[in-house]
């Protein structure tokens, strides 16, 4: 099986400072990665250039056989690669049916032509809202949401574009217990669909019980990667990052 | 309460129009359709102003030169109808009279397409700035465009340009006079103008412009192609001041750059958006009826120099009361009574 996602060491300095030195990663289609690593570590640096929010310096991104390198994030959203941002960046001026619009009218059709109409377009959002538990807050805005309900907005709205490839960005910080269960369950319904997930986590709970594999970044270098179990053991992993 | 179609509304908007239009024409006073005109003109760049600064959330400050552009080279094909005797030999020469003197809706199409082109540069010049940068960029780019036209002698250089203004157009056979002509003109521009922000507010461009002004990362990240957006938005905005701008060497019989890039442009097009409210189309509609009123009202009552003043309270007074402007005010009146 050939993997959907192929990161083939991928550098990116920031002036002086090295945030990613030789990153190589693969994701299978269908699979559950979890991403560990203290902060500063390049977790965002890496989802970034993976959606092509900054480009890198070296190396290369293939998606779905594809080379991504030097395309424009929306560009990579087309083709298939969807994220949630770390801190929920909703469109302010927009109900939470509209937000979930902009990825259908601008990824879904531009993939697939302009087949939808007014009515379709309608019931697609109602049904993505529905999947987050939000359907009956369709007309509201999103400054009338709590935390989780933003968080659940910010992966409907990435669900929207239909994309194979799922980065959350640390979707369950600052949650309660209860409501990360609630994202948790979301996730896994969506892995079960088919959809390529990449978790960024801190909560080391939520990620051993979601992740497949897990791969740990440390000072833009990737320390270790494999079963989770193992990894959480592997004696650089303790040192570097759960800390001793 | 159901949306109207696009067709249904811009005729609703030539019916207003031609209203208007008879009113002034049966009070039989020039300085209605003279002080109407610039409210109108106003109406287009207001309108223009907030495709690129409502929409898109991008402050232009350089409202003035798109104006401008739009004037000049009017003026300089103008000016050029004047040298082709003297710069052509005789047969090409009479071949370009056929052409020349040009109409004016042939020069507003001229005007549209420069200041559209160098809206289209400025946008791909500057738009990798954001917020105050921007303006500042585009602030900077009205100096620049002043200081050329300041220095370019066939358009008069900083002595300025004499236009003739015909008293009367023949057509087909029917006299009109020259004033209500270009209230006509300008009343079409707005009618097109308006219509034209109706409609992208409704379409996907719309929702696009939207995501640009509420969160550009996110908006990438839905698949928005943000740049290409900004650039249409630049160009269709640059392109309706050139529109407003071309007619006004008729209007206003002598063209200087100190005039036509007057602050009174930049700062009019963006408070009249402000003060009607930024997200829709009635709002710059609203701001430009009321401000330019008030203008006109004042340049008659108490002095031409007390326009900058008006402005400046006005927008400091909405600031304060109503910062979503009067369409904000509105729907927020709405929103408490629903719920």
């Amino acid at each position: 099986m050939t993997a959907l996602l192929h990161v083939d060491n991928i550098s990116k300095r920031f002036g002086g400072f090295v945030a990613l030195d030789g990153i190589e990663l693969e994701v299978e289609p269908g699979e559950r990665l979890g991403l560990i690593g203290p902060n500063g570590s390049g977790k965002s640096t890496l989802v970034n250039c993976i959606c092509g929010t900054l480009q890198n310096e070296s190396g290369s991104v293939r998606f779905d056989g594809q080379v991504m390198d030097g395309l424009a994030a929306h560009e990579r959203t087309h083709r298939g690669v969807a994220r949630s941002f770390q801190l929920p960046r909703p469109f302010h001026s927009m109900t939470l049916a509209d937000n979930l619009r902009i990825p259908l009218l601008y990824t879904v059709h531009a993939r697939m032509g302009p087949l939808r109409s007014a009515g379709d377009l309608d019931a697609r959002c109602h049904d993505l809202l529905e999947m987050v538990g939000l359907a009956k807050k369709a007309k509201r805005m999103p400054r009338d949401l709590t935390q989780v309900e933003m968080r659940k907005l910010e992966l409907a709205r990435a669900m929207a574009a239909e994309p194979k490839l799922l980065i959350a960005d640390e979707s369950m910080a600052g949650l309660s217990h209860s409501e990360i269960e609630d994202i948790l369950t979301l996730l896994v319904r969506l892995s079960e669909r088919g959809i390529t997930i990449i978790l960024i986590e801190h909560i080391m709970s939520a990620v051993m019980s979601f992740s497949q594999r897990l791969a740990v970044l440390v000072s833009g270098k990737k320390i270790a990667d494999g079963k989770p179990e193992d990894v959480v053991r592997d004696p650089e992993v303790v040192r570097a990052y759960l800390g001793q | 309460m159901k949306a109207m179609s696009t067709a249904k509304f811009s005729l609703t908007a030539v019916a207003i129009g031609a209203l208007v239009m008879a009113f002034a024409h049966w009070f039989h006073v020039d300085y209605l359709f003279f002080a109407s005109y610039t409210i109108l003109q106003f109406i287009v760049l207001a309108t223009a102003w907030n495709i690129l600064g409502g929409y898109c959330g991008y402050v232009n400050f350089g409202s003035a030169a798109f104006f401008a552009l739009g004037a000049y080279s009017s003026v300089a094909l103008i000016k050029f109808d004047a040298e082709i005797d003297a710069w052509f030999p005789e047969g090409a020469a009479n071949v370009l009279h056929h052409i020349f003197p040009l109409p004016i809706p042939v020069l507003i199409l001229f005007g549209a397409l420069v200041s559209g082109v160098v809206g289209f540069g400025m946008g791909y010049l500057t738009l990798r700035l954001r917020g105050s940068f921007f303006a500042i960029a585009t602030l900077a780019m009205a100096v620049v465009l002043q200081t050329l036209i300041v220095n370019w002698d066939f358009v008069g250089g900083s002595r300025g340009a004499y236009i003739i203004r015909p008293d009367n157009l023949e057509f087909a056979g029917i006299e009109i006079n020259y004033i209500e002509y270009l209230f006509a003109l300008m009343l079409l521009l707005a009618v097109i103008a308006l219509t034209t922000a109706r409609v992208i507010e409704r379409s996907q461009l719309g929702f696009g412009f939207a995501t640009i002004r509420d969160d550009e990362l996110a908006a990438e990240a839905c698949g928005v192609p943000t740049l290409r957006l900004k650039l249409i938005a630049t160009t269709l905005s640059g392109a309706f001041m050139g529109m407003a701008g071309a007619p006004f060497p008729y209007y206003i019989g002598y063209l200087q750059p100190a005039s036509a890039f007057g602050l009174e442009y930049a700062v009019n097009s963006i408070a009249m958006p402000m003060i009607g409210g930024t997200t829709s189309w009635i709002g710059p509609l609203v701001g430009a009826i009321l401000l330019g009123s008030a203008q006109q009202y004042a340049t008659v009552t108490i002095s031409s120099a007390v326009n900058l003043l008006i402005v400046g309270l006005m927008l400091v007074a909405f600031v304060i009361i109503a910062p979503n402007g009067l369409i904000g005010l509105v729907q927020e009146r709405l929103r408490r009574k629903q719920s």
